[in-house]
């Protein structure tokens, strides 16, 4: 394979995952906050509601026609770009992309349009089944997409077929409750909860600030800061969750995410910050504390936590092992059903290690005949970057701690301080805006960058994963998406920021029909008119 | 008992042989005018009023239409991952285009209204143009290269996908001139398909514009079908598998031997009854022209469905059980028989099929039946949510 076709074909994977999922978060939490507005106005009547839901929507349309654009992209660059992956995990790895597409994304984008074009076609129940359809759809979506990205992290339910020379499916189940999958499933809808609730709280602010839509401004902080504190919460938590189960599922990813270097006595200590430093094998200037790290990662007090040089130890071992499976398998490869039947045991008793002895091919055609220091060489590949791991991680994490802080002060002031907001909690609030995509960004980069060598990880490397493509085509796609998507983002920016400036549109007639049955009530203490703020359009 | 041993392996391929087919065609029969209809934008709509409308014709539907495309790439992956992982990177930079452009429609929908400025607009006509044109025309493109064969072979050791030829050269290799003839067939036929949409949603001047150029186009798509399947029949050798057919075996496409030779079409000698498929592609045609010519609405879309679901399944039923052949080894050309996903894994996909496919089409129904009726330009100038 050609040097840097791999390093190509990763950063193009890389960019347009990261780009879709600049858009991706906010669809998720969107949907739903703009279907609870829906639901409030359907259960009240107050047409404030209708045009809360109308203008949310509006934006949320903006988004989410990109999010679709770009997931295209994503369901065929596998195919394009990483073929023997493909082929290698399409077995498992495909089902739940396929069954995303019939179960969830089907849901979301048939009703997506009606959600927009149904307003006067609908009664208003069914309108609001259809906003929860769209809702449901597309956190369904995020489901099934991270029961594949759980699998490549966690392979479980699967074996390697030698006759196929792929690996195929045992157990449907084992692949759907990955404990893996499910910990980030939660965690990444949830990153999308916080990410649209501190849009709508930005995007609030922004107006309160200037003093317009005053009304639609509050009741939109109201709800933006119930559902994010909430969801900010279970952030956190299923961030844990996922640490914990890192401690038994990927060692080395855990292990480089805190930057520990040597296996420490139990329970280990959590390094707050440092500089960790892959050559000399430590972290410098590291600020400790004690107990932390083995408490998150195991839950107790006497589960040890494999360090950095230990669990490279065990992959030399997982080498040579899967060496013999690679012998075993070229056997069978090429006798086939005469294959000896010590062959077949030999093979699968290693056949786990089979991964292992891939990480050679980089280095050298036929694993057999690595040296070792080739050895040497794949199994500290096992390690990946550290420094940057470890500082993704800490700023991902740092914001997470703050959007609760934020969420909690806003959601105080709404619920028990009469929607009074100080002006600089709202200057904070716009200024925060883009720190959920930053958080939600990094954290893809700690699980995937952090995933390195494998792109399923101990089953099969990164390096013999890529379509055999020429240096061009990768610079031609690349360059096509670097500038296609640079355009679109710029088109897409220019339309959010119009629409925000211009606000909601409100429906004059029928809110005067119904400020005229329900003024009776209405008046506030002072007298006034519930919409007295409310600028007309 | 296993639950998947229910339904044997070679049964299984069969049926997702079938539901391959059934995705294109869904592909074809919904995006399809949706493709058509953005090809024939600038020529069916002359104000910006107009062209609002044809817009918001398919403006609440190309999203769900569009799944159908998303669900078949995900459907190969899951059931054909041997075909999803050679002809995806083997096609790369016609991939790449076909992508591009349809990137261009979604977005074209949704913002091109969204602004004053006629530049602004037209600009995103003609995006929408390409977003239907070129992916209508490489689809076709791409199944004449698949008749042909493509120059792709296993590696004995890994099974790892390989290529003859590169990049730019490889791109224009596809561009030959059958491709291309096939090309024509699809974009002809998915230009009659949106005019027969367009005649269905519309009226006055866009409908007879859109019933006359689609007139046009069906005649043009039963001429270059007809002579495509001259030209397979005389000029195109056919592929076959040597010696014993294991249909239930190991998803390994080394283990069976192949060659070329004879014709694609020997297969209506063995199998006679899929002449059914090219008949229904011409009677549909000339059944949808007619509807086109003498302004019938619902008729004529269901007679140009009926002539899409002829001509894609004519490809299929003649290249049976063939799903990629392969020019530089034929013993690397996937089939049914050896280049689909394990016993279990279609067994489950299908199970899931079973359940999520009638809900589909029963909700998808449904929004059709809520949007039915002719779109005007009331509704697009007084509806704020409009494109």
């Amino acid at each position: 394979m050609e040097f840097g076709l791999v390093e190509l074909s990763r950063l193009q994977f890389a960019s347009t995952a990261l780009f879709h999922f600049l858009f991706v978060p906010l669809t998720l939490g969107l949907s739903i906050i703009v279907a609870i507005m829906e639901t409030v106005y359907v259960m009240t009547g107050r047409p404030i509601w209708r045009q809360m839901t109308k203008f949310w929507g509006t934006l949320f349309g903006i988004n989410f026609v990109l999010g679709v654009a770009t997931g295209i992209t994503m369901e065929f660059q596998f195919g394009m770009n990483w073929s023997y992956y493909s082929h290698y995990v399409g077995d498992i790895f495909g089902a739940p992309l396929a069954i995303e597409g019939l179960m969830a994304f089907f849901l979301e984008a048939t009703f997506v349009g009606l959600f927009f074009f149904g307003w006067d076609k609908l009664s208003r129940t069914a309108h609001l089944v259809v906003a929860w359809l769209v809702a449901i759809g597309s956190n369904f979506s995020a489901l099934w997409i991270l029961i594949a990205n759980g699998w490549m992290q966690n392979p479980v339910g699967a074996v390697f077929n030698p006759d196929t020379m792929r690996m195929e499916m045992t157990n449907f189940f084992e692949v759907v409750f990955n404990e893996v999958a499910q910990a980030k499933f939660v965690h990444t809808v949830s990153a999308g909860y916080v990410t649209a609730s501190v849009f709508v709280l930005g995007v609030s602010s922004w107006y309160l600030l200037k003093g317009r839509h005053m009304e639609l401004a509050r009741r939109s902080i109201a709800v933006a800061s119930a559902f994010g504190l909430a969801a900010a919460l279970s952030v956190v938590v299923l961030g844990d969750e996922s640490g914990y189960s890192a401690s038994h599922t990927q060692k080395m990813k855990l292990a480089a995410i805190e930057a520990m270097w040597e296996t420490h006595p139990a329970p280990a200590p959590f390094t707050l910050i440092g500089f960790p430093d892959k050559e000399a094998r430590e972290t410098h200037y590291a600020i400790e504390i004690p107990y932390v790290m083995g408490l998150i990662g195991t839950r107790s007090l006497t589960h040890e936590i494999p360090g950095i040089d230990q669990l490279v130890a065990e992959s030399k071992d997982k080498v040579r092992s899967g060496i013999i499976a690679y012998d075993a398998l070229m056997t069978i490869r090429s006798e086939r059903d005469n294959t000896p039947a010590d062959v077949r045991a030999t093979f699968e008793e290693h056949s786990e290690d089979l991964g292992y002895a891939l990480l050679l091919k980089r280095y050298v055609d036929d694993p057999r005949e690595a040296t070792e220091a080739q050895i040497q060489q794949a199994a500290d590949d096992t390690v990946p970057g550290v420094w940057p791991i470890f500082w993704a991680f800490r700023i991902m994490v740092g914001l997470g701690f703050s959007f609760i802080a934020v969420m909690a002060f806003f959601f105080y002031r709404a619920s028990f301080k009469g929607m009074q907001f100080p002006r600089w909690a709202l200057r904070l609030g716009v200024i925060i805006i883009p720190a959920p995509w930053i958080a939600a960004e990094l954290g893809w980069f700690v699980a995937e960058f952090g995933r390195q060598p494998w792109t399923v990880d101990g089953i099969l490397p990164t390096a013999l994963s890529a379509s055999n493509l020429s240096i061009t085509d990768l610079l031609i796609t690349l360059t096509g998406f670097v500038v296609f998507y640079t355009v679109l983002f710029i088109v897409e920016m220019g339309l959010m920021l119009k629409y925000i400036k211009k606000g909601p549109y409100m429906d004059v007639a029928e809110t005067d029909t119904w400020m005229e049955r329900h003024s009776h009530r209405l008046r506030t203490h002072d007298g006034q008119g519930p919409f007295a703020e409310t600028p007309a359009e | 008992m296993i639950l998947h041993d229910l339904i044997s392996f070679d049964i299984l391929r069969v049926i997702w042989w079938a539901l391959l087919g059934v995705l294109l065609i869904g592909f074809a029969l919904t995006d399809g005018f949706d493709l058509g209809v953005g090809a024939l934008l600038p020529f069916v709509g002359k104000s910006d009023t107009e062209r609002r409308v044809i817009i918001n014709t398919i403006g609440p539907v190309w999203e769900g239409n569009q799944v159908w495309f998303i669900l078949g790439g995900g459907a190969i992956f899951a059931a054909w991952p041997p075909l999803y992982a050679v002809s995806f990177s083997g096609f790369y930079l016609a991939m790449f285009l076909v992508l591009a452009a349809l990137i261009l429609r979604p977005v074209g929908f949704k913002y091109r209204s969204k602004r004053e400025s006629a530049t602004w607009r037209t600009t995103w006509d003609w995006a929408l143009f390409v977003g239907g044109a070129v992916p209508a025309l490489i689809f076709g493109v791409a199944v004449g290269n698949v008749l042909q064969g493509v120059p792709f072979y296993l590696t004995p050791d890994m099974l790892m996908p390989m290529y003859e030829g590169n990049s730019i050269m490889k791109l224009l290799g596809l561009l030959n001139p059958y491709a291309l003839l096939a090309g024509v067939v699809s974009l002809s036929m998915l230009l009659m398909h949106g005019s027969a949409w367009l005649g269905l949603k519309t009226e006055g001047v866009i409908a007879e514009r859109a019933r006359r150029i689609g007139a046009v186009a069906g005649i043009v798509a039963a001429v270059s079908y007809a002579l495509a399947g001259l030209w397979l029949a005389f000029g195109i050798e056919g592929y076959q598998i040597v010696g014993e057919v294991v249909k239930d075996g190991p998803s390994n496409p080394l283990f069976s031997d192949v060659t070329r030779g004879g014709s694609w079409m020997d297969a209506y000698a063995t199998r006679p009854w899929i002449a059914v498929a090219p008949i229904m592609g011409f009677v549909g045609i000339a059944l949808a022209v007619m509807g086109l010519r003498a302004g019938r609405e619902v008729s004529t879309l269901l007679f140009s469905k009926l002539a899409i679901f002829g001509i894609i399944s004519s490809v299929g039923l003649t290249m049976f059980p063939f799903i990629l052949p392969s020019t530089v080894d034929p013993a690397s050309s996937l089939t049914v028989w050896d280049s689909s996903s394990s016993h279990l894994t279609l067994f489950v996909m299908l199970v899931c099929a079973i359940i999520f496919v009638p809900l589909i089409l029963a909700y998808t129904s449904w929004v059709y039946k809520v949007l039915w009726g002719k779109v005007t330009e009331e509704d697009v100038t007084q509806n704020s949510q409009s494109y």
